[in-house]
């Protein structure tokens, strides 16, 4: 598989990914490996893993607690973990991030301290179609408690969120919108700006699902004047069990705990607690300590190779491959409308998505196969399911050729 | 290609995965029920039309993955004219061999019936699979347990 490609120059959009994949052990580990799965969870560059070993060989101990050297060490190092993530999204104050499990946490979070103080029976909250489970699930069971409305704002032909159509659901009862920054389906980039103007019009406040856009897209959460942005520490080259909830300052204030336990409290008597201002309002017990920091190593490595040199990286190998599985016979790749980013999804006729994630996985291509926990999307197209390549920062075109190679193997073994 | 996809996806399977048997609903079933992997999305509905103790007819309706669609495929044109004390035979004997359980023998009348679902036991190196292969029997014993009520029994 040495096909050089004459777009390679183009699609490496400035990232040196031979010398990107050496930062990162799995390939080294794994001779041959075609990942594609990134959009499920990244593979870790070497500053994350060895940076976390050595934060628990030098300086660790419980954070916010001791009075000794090494608990101020592991505390410091906890505290700047924060502003990491604060730089990357740019977030006024670093007191507007709160450390959570992932992004479906950070999403019930909002639902259970915002949601259940703020909406009442009658309201309408606005969620999309293009929606991942995690987007879903967390407002209906808050919805079954409250008894508020769920609407879904379509997609369009092409895939993309219909806009002339969501502005149409907006309504002086519309208190919130939450919805995908990124689809983690087709990887369709949806037009956040003029959703939170269009829902800031209406008063509605704006929750952004960016798990698959954080580690992509340059984002600034002042500019997008978004109310609350979520994101996974796993799927940005960081460790699992952390995430990100970024909330405007003025409105974590407002939020009352939603667990409760050690580190959040001011003081506590069996009549009466109080409780600390945010973020640590919202990160009761023990928290992640070596996954925050991990997340904070993970991110200096995304901002060392520059977002926007991965931004047009993504988009160039997404362009890519859009072009060469979009010749292939029987093969149908889902949009072609908006702007589609990193991640996409596809169909081969006559072979169904899990036998072809077992063919490219014998072909050492990992891809995901299935609903992709967006069951209605599924529906929406009328499919079961898809197979999907997404693409990280250590993928080149030889990657896509692979996948290219495998899908023809596939459609050979299939008769199809 | 490989030769151990080969071994999963055996002439037999792609058959019956493009050309599934008994793939079509029944005008009043005694019994069916829906089999469903929430991992994946596969659907599949067995329906069956017990005379007494004996599968006079079945059939299913779904949509799956090559392995699950022979699978299913496969096991209506074994069940037919089975009886109910057969059919946990064989699907415990099968059930035994695609999970890497310890070995059941089938009962010596029903030894070439489990040799025609040898193809489908390739699915135990194949982890992630193996309930692709189950599904359809899991619908059918849950047929037989719950009659014409529907029930909806989930892999997982």
């Amino acid at each position: 598989m040495s096909l050089v490609s004459p777009l390679r120059s183009l699609a490496s959009g400035g990232l040196d990914v031979r010398r990107i994949r050496r930062d990162f052990p799995i390939f080294g580990r794994n001779p041959g490996l075609v990942f594609l799965d990134t959009a499920a969870s990244a593979q870790k560059p070497k500053p994350v893993i060895d940076g976390v070993a050595e934060f628990y060989r030098t300086d660790y101990a419980n954070v916010h607690r001791g009075v000794y050297r090494l608990s101020a060490a592991s505390t410091d190092q906890y505290e700047k973990a924060r502003e990491s993530v604060r730089r990357f999204i740019n977030a006024a104050h670093a007191d507007e991030i709160v450390f959570v499990r992932g992004t479906t946490e950070g999403i019930n979070l909002v639902a259970y301290s915002w949601g259940a103080k703020f909406l009442q029976a009658g309201d309408e909250i606005v969620l999309s179609e293009l929606e991942h489970h995690s987007n879903i699930v967390p407002w209906q069971l808050l919805r079954d408690r409250i008894g508020f409305k769920i609407l879904a704002a379509p997609i369009d032909a092409g895939g993309g969120i219909d806009l002339a159509a969501f502005e149409r659901l907006l309504t002086p009862r519309t208190k919130l919108v939450a919805i995908t920054h990124i689809s983690n389906v087709t990887g369709h980039v949806v037009p956040v700006d003029a959703v939170i103007r269009l829902a800031h019009a209406r008063g509605a406040k704006v929750l952004l699902d960016g798990a698959q856009a954080a580690p992509r897209l340059p984002v600034d959460v002042q500019a997008l004047d978004a109310d609350f942005y979520v994101f996974s520490g796993h799927k940005a080259y960081g460790p699992t069990g952390i995430g990100v909830l970024y909330g405007k300052s003025a409105l974590l204030k407002e939020m009352p705990p939603w667990q409760g336990g050690g580190s959040m409290i001011s003081t506590v008597s069996f009549e009466r607690t109080t409780y600390l201002e945010p973020p640590h309002r919202f990160e009761a017990g023990t928290p992640d300590i070596s996954g925050a920091i991990g997340l904070g190593f993970a991110l200096d490595y995304i901002e060392g190779l520059g977002r926007e040199a991965i931004r047009d990286h993504e988009d160039a190998l997404t362009g890519y491959a859009m072009g060469r599985l979009s010749t292939l016979p029987g093969v149908t790749v889902l949009g072609g409308g908006q702007r589609q980013l990193g991640v996409l999804s596809f169909i081969i006729d006559g072979i169904h998505p899990h036998d072809v994630g077992t063919v490219l996985d014998q072909n050492n291509v990992a891809v995901r196969a299935g609903h992709h926990c967006a069951q209605p999307l599924m529906d929406r197209l009328g499919i079961a399911g898809t197979t999907r390549a997404s693409f990280g920062v250590y993928n080149d075109e030889s990657d896509v050729d692979a996948l290219v190679a495998a899908i023809k193997a596939a459609q050979e073994m299939f008769g199809a | 290609m490989t030769m151990d996809l080969r071994e999963l996806y055996q002439d037999i399977i792609l058959d019956h995965g493009r050309h599934p048997r008994n793939f079509h609903g029944m005008a009043e079933p005694t019994n069916f029920a829906n089999g469903h992997n929430p991992l994946c999305g596969d659907k599949v509905t067995v329906y069956l039309k017990l005379e007494g103790d004996q599968i006079a007819d079945v059939s299913f309706e779904g949509r799956g993955c090559a392995i699950s669609t022979a699978s299913a495929s496969l096991m209506t044109e074994i069940l037919k004219g089975k009886t109910l004390k057969q059919a946990e035979a064989l699907f415990k004997s099968f059930h035994a061999k695609v999970t890497g359980g310890d070995p059941v023998a089938p009962p010596p009348e029903l030894v070439d019936d489990a040799e025609r679902l040898e193809p489908l036991t390739g699915v135990k190196t194949y982890p992630a699979r193996v309930k692709c292969a189950t599904l359809a029997w899991h619908a059918f014993e849950a047929a037989v347990k719950t009659g014409a009520l529907g029930a909806t029994v989930k892999t997982e």
